[in-house]
């Protein structure tokens, strides 16, 4: 199945989903320890005005320029999205996509799929990692 | 190269950051991006003492804060963000006060659709690298010599002819073709200076016709208006020492810049829409088949409260004028609020992105209209200073920075 991951360019989870034998729906991006990129999370590929526009299909002209081209690139994989995880409040470090409002809007296209979704917090401790990948096992295999 | 460092949320996304760029390269600049440990992140975030939920808005807390401990070298500092989001409005405005409570860095703010284009930012940069690479010129506060300025803006052209500090002749006249514009108003000026335009040991040129005036002239300085009105404000408001506030209402355009000692440190530039500016007026004046120098007079006797104008859109502004007279307002009432409507476009969307300093020097060619000074004054609360000639400070400004070219062991 296509699982859409949040934050969409998480290394560990996008990894998690591939292995379970599912097809990760990601736009991936080498983490570095140092931020030298403008954003924290740059976009893949040149972003352009008519993009930003493509981003309308997911929000209103009176939205922000940068939700609706962060919303133009995760939009349409969303659309394709047949299940998801979702991490909740995850270090930088760990994947973000900058906007707090488009973290917002981006789970709420998702919710509004009705599609399965496991929404799982970020582990603070060893054992707290390891039940999160317990529970993503779980969820993967379930969708199988 | 300049290096002006970049504090931003959304740009890339936008699709405006190679526009950025271009506008830097345009001018001899270099935008940077300050590099932090994420690990700092969150400890800048707690000692700016603001802490926003977007993680890009927090870097670019983490990377001012980088700016204003030495730990990044830039010379000048541009903080943008995407136009009507509520936070990075915030955090933009804060972050500008943070930098320069704690840097001498010229810093200047801007806020972005996925329209803004290189042109828009163009001045605004140009302005950063003026600040840095010509300190000492901009700190020049007597003219010397015999020289030449001209303002070639968008509705006016204005020319001054200066000797040791005293002005010898000026002239303006409404901008039509730029070059022969100018032309005319550099030989009246001459006329009522009584001198030859080979006696004339420097020119400097301002204005949106600045670069092939001064090309054709031979103008030994050609600069942005943003750095020349502030000189010339200061100038003619005898206000060279310490702090103040200029804000100057010209034909396209407004703008609202603090300076130390003459020098800006933070300035805005509007101009999204003819609203905010003289043209407006232009077209109120017409409406009423009045002439512009009329304006004034006739809004200082109306009262603004009467008529409901908003002249966020110049077009809107209009019908709004037109409705308020077919309900039967006075003349002198729609002209009121024809001012007022600028003054508060003025005020809620410049003044907001600057932190007004004592005094306030009102100048640009809106200042002749005393119905728009009348204006200012009720939305500051204060009646600002308007020098004589107000007009001319492009100009006064040019000539007086020209001089620095010619001075040599003077």
């Amino acid at each position: 199945m296509k699982v859409f991951i949040v934050p969409p360019n998480s290394l560990i989870l996008y990894d998690l989903v591939e292995r379970f034998g599912h097809e990760p729906l990601s736009v991936m991006k080498a983490i570095r320890e140092r931020v030298t990129d403008l954003e924290i999370d740059s976009p893949p590929l040149n972003v352009t005005p008519e993009d930003v526009k493509k981003g309308l299909k997911y929000a209103g002209v009176e939205v922000p320029s940068g939700i609706r081209g962060r919303l133009a690139l995760w939009g349409p994989l969303i659309d394709q999205a047949e299940a998801a995880i979702v991490m909740e409040d995850p270090p930088y470090s760990f994947g973000c996509v900058g906007c707090y409002r488009t973290n917002e809007m981006v789970k709420y296209l998702l919710r509004k799929k009705r599609i399965p979704i496991l929404e799982v917090p970020y582990p603070e401790d060893e054992e707290g990692a390891k039940r999160m990948v317990s529970e993503i096992k779980e969820f993967l295999e379930g969708l199988k | 190269m300049i290096k002006i460092a970049q504090l931003s949320c959304g740009s890339e996304y936008s699709g405006v950051q190679g526009e950025i760029e271009r506008a830097a390269t345009a001018v001899g600049a270099k935008m940077v991006s300050p590099d932090i440990d994420l690990e700092e992140v969150d400890k800048s975030v707690e000692k700016f003492g603001f802490s926003p939920t977007s993680p890009q808005l927090r870097l670019l807390i983490a990377r001012g804060v980088a700016l204003t401990e030495g730990r990044y070298d830039a010379d000048a500092v541009f903080i943008t963000s995407c136009f009507r989001c509520a936070e990075g409005a915030l955090v933009r405005n804060e972050i500008r006060r943070y930098i320069q409570n704690h840097s001498r860095m010229p810093v200047v703010t801007y806020s972005f659709t996925e329209r803004t284009k290189a042109g828009q930012m163009l001045t605004r940069m140009e302005a950063l690298v003026t600040i840095v690479s010509r300190k000492e010129l901009l700190a020049r506060e007597r003219q010397v010599g015999l020289t030449l300025g001209i303002d070639s803006g968008s509705s006016t052209t204005k020319a001054m002819v200066m000797r040791d500090n005293e002005i010898l002749g000026k002239y303006w006249l409404p901008t039509g073709e730029v070059l022969s514009s100018a032309s005319e108003a550099v030989d009246h000026a001459l006329s009522e200076a009584g001198v030859s335009l080979n006696e004339i040991e420097g020119i400097g040129v301002t204005g949106y016709g600045r670069y092939i005036i001064g090309k054709k002239m031979g103008a030994k300085l050609i600069q942005e208006e943003l750095t020349v009105n502030s000189k010339g404000a200061v100038w003619l408001a005898d206000r060279q020492k310490g702090e103040a506030t200029i804000i100057d209402i010209g034909g396209m355009d407004n703008k609202a810049i603090t300076v130390r000692d003459g020098i800006p440190d933070n300035f805005t530039m509007g101009g999204i829409c003819a609203g905010a500016s003289g043209r407006f007026l232009e077209l109120v004046a017409k409406r009423l088949k009045i002439e512009i120098t009329e304006l004034g007079q006739l809004a200082d006797k109306g009262n603004y409260r009467k008529v409901n104008m908003n002249s966020y859109c110049s077009i809107f502004g209009i019908q709004d004028l037109v409705t308020s007279l077919a309900e039967g307002m006075s003349v002198e009432d729609v002209a009121s609020a024809a001012c007022h409507s600028v003054a508060e476009q003025v005020f809620e969307q410049q003044l907001q992105e600057i932190d007004i300093r004592q005094p306030v020097i009102q100048v640009g060619g809106t200042s002749l209209i005393s119905g728009m000074v009348t204006a200012m004054s009720d939305v500051l609360g204060q009646r600002p200073i308007v020098p004589a000639m107000s007009q001319y400070i492009g100009s006064v400004g040019a000539a007086l920075l020209a001089s620095g070219f010619i001075e040599g062991g003077r």
